[in-house]
């Protein structure tokens, strides 16, 4: 019998689920090899049904998403979350920090039919996660390579090195050496094929904190290229402001104090 | 040209689970040419390749004059030996080796050999232990050191037995912790060492273990009189390529897959126990 | 090889292309791409970079105009060194399929050995590239890939006149000219080259373009400029037996202060022409039928480098630094009988926070003296 096999949608752009979708080859590889039994997004929809590996988009921002989470969970031997939103609470969790109220005011013209959450939380917050996949939007390469290690009955394993490495491999020139853009890579984890670069623009680290970044001595570096400490912080506080160490970076470079840990600048 | 790089297809012919989380492959090369050629030094590893996966090195434990089959113990530690375990008899993995230097069984001969070992499966040792064993004759006396944590964590209870039946061999057990059906030693296994009836000055020292251990235990056979040259450890890095060309296992100037696995204390003293190294 | 030198003609570069081309080589050469020197296919002498300087500063590189828009190789170096030629940033070591059976097929993937004409390789490039040499083909073991390559590549060598702030060959026991080693070597004037031949191949490519033989003023001038050269650089490596002095600091803080500058973002590494860590993992097939198993730079600044099982040898970045810059500058000499730096001044440049190793070594070797 073949594995089978969710593919959930939370709070998100739906982006993720393009890497199921996107390449026709792997869709159809995909498809051979496992029983697609939710994927809305593709055609099945039965979010409850008893799987063996449950793919999980977006972040949790919703009372229901919050109850949902659950369920998913205890129906999944196996779960993995896809994205910045599902791994770090993407773009929307920007609102944990904010004042989240005036946005909904200044957006939407009846915000109290508006149902959310004060925060956008990773689904980790909620339940065990079995394998976290970065990136907005993830790398198909590492969705399909992750496919094919589960089916194995291996553990998927995904380095957290700096962008740089890839960036280099890539045979790329700095963009941040050469014309001082502030690039995100030395504290970025690659996975993306240094995409960015290698059309020549600067990393904005849409997969998240590297393993080990020195996020103080990159973002002195930033205002040595002339950004103003207010643009550093945001710089950090994108795509995954909702990581401990770009919410870190981005409260130091605000200038409100953070307290250091014992061992800082060397991890 | 010879690809050092390249596997070679081997079935697993025998598998037994020795405890819950370690178990020993036998494998044959399935080219029987290769097989027939294939040889190596006990204390030498292998790089086992798991289809679609990836390599991880592993000690060889079988007799080196065995060619029918050759055999590996391995402790689940992480994904590529927890694939591995999951393996069936019958099944076909990669194999390339034989990698680094071994025991130095033949310098050994006709002397006294202490093997201190500490915590569970360390299969370089056993290589070493079941090599002498098979050629009692050759050697002097025989100490056999073995340190477990708690009573039980004391795995291959009849392999002790078996070795302790082997003239002029003594084997000590020792556990960090005793218990109430405790028999044998408690305390540090390296705390034997001190009191062990041998000839330092023609005696060859070997252990496999956590370095804190292997370190202790080779200032204790120092102490005790053997030359830092005569006291070998087997030590571990991250191997990928065990042929020194990928810069992993770097230990000082050494390049741990191929000037060790096993180097003389006096090699590595100054090193072993740095954070760092 | 002692033979006389000859003065190769700015306009007979075109000619030094095709009589390489005709002998089956595929050229590389210098030019401009993204701001910077990368070395790329030469299929015309124009491609190189005529009037262009490189101003290079600890965490900076840019391109310039020199004085002199008839030269070509007015720069000291680009992005990265020769070393991607013999040794890929990224290869297919094997193939493996299974079969229905589950019985494996394993097959080396033969490396691209086409003949290849590096034109305008440093004396830098060639240093680092003998001492990978020692690394990949002349120990027990050799890796087919790089000696294929190694074996078929054909080496101009242009001794450097322009060296950057950031170079220090001389002040690393090297040289801004090569000595030995090469197919030709050449040292650029207003006007055009003193060549020299370094080897047969390197000959029977010369004897087609029928060469003057170089004037004793050409040589002089030649002479001159590299000496001029070598003068002009001031950053060094401090002198001694680096070695026992790192070691005699592996506990300092020095080490720590490193590490709150460094990033740990491996561009060091990955920039220069002597490291030659790798990892290798596997990239399967989504059928399950075939996998191939590669071979990737990685660097001693990640985690994954010193990973023991659940363990990470080196946890922080002050012992990832402290790994680097003593193999580099200390045990390098136990396993290869060299140094493993040739001064060319890629990590200070390419280094996103500019952290210097002359200085970091000078400030640690000092450090040693005061102790003392």
């Amino acid at each position: 019998m073949k594995p089978r096999v969710a593919v959930h949608k939370f709070s998100s752009c739906d982006g993720c689920q393009l890497a199921f979708i996107n390449d026709g080859k792997v869709l159809l590889g995909v498809t051979s090899l496992v029983d697609l039994v939710h994927f809305a997004e593709a055609g099945p929809v039965d979010p409850y049904a008893k799987v063996d590996i449950a793919f999980v988009e977006g972040s949790v921002s919703t009372p229901h998403e919050f109850e949902m989470i659950k369920k998913i969970r205890e129906n999944s031997d196996y779960l993995v979350t896809i994205g910045a939103c599902a791994t770090s609470g993407g773009l929307q969790a920007l609102r944990n920090t904010a004042n989240a109220e005036e946005w909904f005011k200044g957006v939407y013209a009846h915000p109290e039919y508006l149902d959310n959450l004060k925060t956008a939380t990773p689904i980790s917050d909620h339940v065990t996660v079995d394998l976290e996949l970065w990136g907005c939007p993830v790398s198909p390469k590492q969705v399909v390579t992750a496919v094919r290690w589960l089916l194995s009955g291996v553990q998927p394993s995904f380095p957290h090195d700096s962008m740089c490495l890839e960036c280099k491999r890539q045979g790329n020139v700095c963009v941040l050496v050469t014309q001082g853009m502030p690039c995100m890579g030395p504290v970025t984890k690659g996975g993306c094929g240094a995409l960015c670069p290698s059309f020549g623009r600067a990393c904005y680290s849409c997969f998240g904190p590297s393993e080990n970044p020195n996020t103080t001595s990159f973002g002195n570096r930033l205002e040595g290229l002339g950004l103003m400490p207010d643009e550093v912080a945001r710089r950090f506080m994108m795509i995954h402001s909702n990581t401990p160490e770009f919410a870190k970076a981005g409260k130091h470079f605000k200038g409100i104090p953070v307290v250091e840990e014992s061992k800082e600048g060397g991890n | 040209m010879f690809d050092p790089y390249l596997q070679h297809e081997a079935e697993i012919i025998e598998r037994i689970q020795e405890t819950d989380d370690i178990f020993t492959i036998k494998l044959r090369f399935t080219d029987p040419e290769f097989n027939k050629a294939y040889s190596f030094h006990p204390g030498q590893f292998n790089m086992l390749y798991l289809y679609g996966v990836g390599e991880v090195a592993i000690s060889i434990v079988s007799d080196p004059t065995e060619h029918e089959m050759y055999s590996h113990t391995i402790r689940v530690v992480g994904r590529m030996t927890k694939g591995l375990s999951k393996l069936k008899e019958g099944e076909r993995i990669g194999v390339r080796g034989p990698f680094g230097r071994g025991w130095p069984v033949e310098e050994a001969q006709g002397k006294d050999v202490v093997f201190v070992t500490g915590g569970l499966g360390c299969a370089p040792v056993v290589a070493g232990i079941n090599y002498v064993v098979q050629r009692r004759s050759e050697y002097g006396k025989l100490k056999i050191l073995q340190g477990i944590k708690q009573p039980s964590d004391l795995i291959y209870q009849d392999r002790y037995d078996a070795w302790r039946k082997q003239p002029d061999t003594e084997v000590l057990l020792s556990a960090d912790k005793g218990g109430e059906n405790w028999v044998w030693r408690t305390g540090f296994v390296t705390s034997c060492i001190e009191g062990l009836d041998i000839d330092p000055a023609n005696s060859i020292g070997m252990t496999c273990g956590p370095e804190p251990m292997m370190r202790i235990a080779a200032l204790a056979l120092a102490k005790k009189g053997l030359a830092e040259n005569d006291i070998y450890l087997s030590m571990e890095r991250n191997m990928h390529c065990g042929i020194g060309h990928c810069g992993h296992c770097q230990f000082g100037s050494a390049f741990i897959c191929k000037d060790g696995p096993v180097f003389p204390f006096a090699e590595i003293k100054d090193l072993i126990c740095k954070p760092g190294f | 090889m002692e033979t006389k030198k000859l003065f190769l003609v700015h306009n007979q570069l075109s000619k030094l292309l095709s009589s390489l081309n005709q002998s089956g080589y595929q050229c590389i050469g210098p030019q401009v791409k993204d701001g910077v020197i990368v070395y790329d296919v030469l299929n015309d002498v124009r491609q190189l970079p005529w009037g262009v300087r490189d101003l290079q500063a600890p965490g900076k590189y840019r391109l310039d105009k020199t004085a002199n828009p008839e030269n070509a190789f007015g720069w000291a170096n680009g992005a990265q060194a020769i070393k991607p030629l013999t040794f890929k940033s990224e290869e297919t070591l094997w193939k493996v399929t299974r079969d229905e059976n589950g019985q494996l097929a394993f097959k080396s993937i033969d490396p691209e050995a086409k003949p290849v004409a590096i034109i305008g390789a440093r004396p830098c490039d060639l240093a680092a590239m003998l001492i990978m040499d020692k690394v990949f083909i002349e120990g027990a073991y050799k890796d087919v890939r790089y000696q294929a390559r190694r074996e078929k590549l054909f080496t101009v060598v242009v001794n450097c006149t322009a060296p950057s702030a950031n170079c220090f060959c001389v002040g690393a026991n090297g040289d801004v000219r090569a000595k030995d080693h090469f197919d030709l070597a050449m040292t650029e004037l207003e006007d055009g080259f003193v060549v020299e031949v370094g080897s047969d191949a390197g000959q029977s490519i010369i004897e087609k373009l029928s060469l003057q033989p170089a004037a004793i003023e050409q040589i002089q001038t030649a002479d001159q400029r590299l000496e001029a050269a070598a003068q002009s650089q001031t950053k060094k490596l401090p002198k001694g037996d680096l070695k026992e002095k790192l070691f005699n600091n592996l506990d300092s803080e020095k080490w720590n202060e490193i590490a709150k500058r460094c990033l740990s973002c491996t561009n060091c590494t990955q920039v220069c022409p002597t490291c030659f860590c790798h990892s290798e993992g596997d990239v399967p097939a989504l059928d399950g039928a075939s996998s191939e198993h590669k071979r990737l730079w990685d660097s001693c600044f990640t985690e994954g480098h010193s990973r023991l099982h659940s363990e990470v040898v080196r946890d922080d970045t002050a012992k990832r630094y402290r790994q680097w810059l003593i193999h580099k500058l200390g045990t390098w000499a136990d396993q290869f009988g060299t140094s493993g730096c040739v001064g060319c001044g890629r990590c200070i440049t390419w280094c996103p926070v500019g952290i210097d190793i002359t200085e970091e070594a000078a400030a640690l070797c000092s450090e040693q003296e005061k102790s003392k």
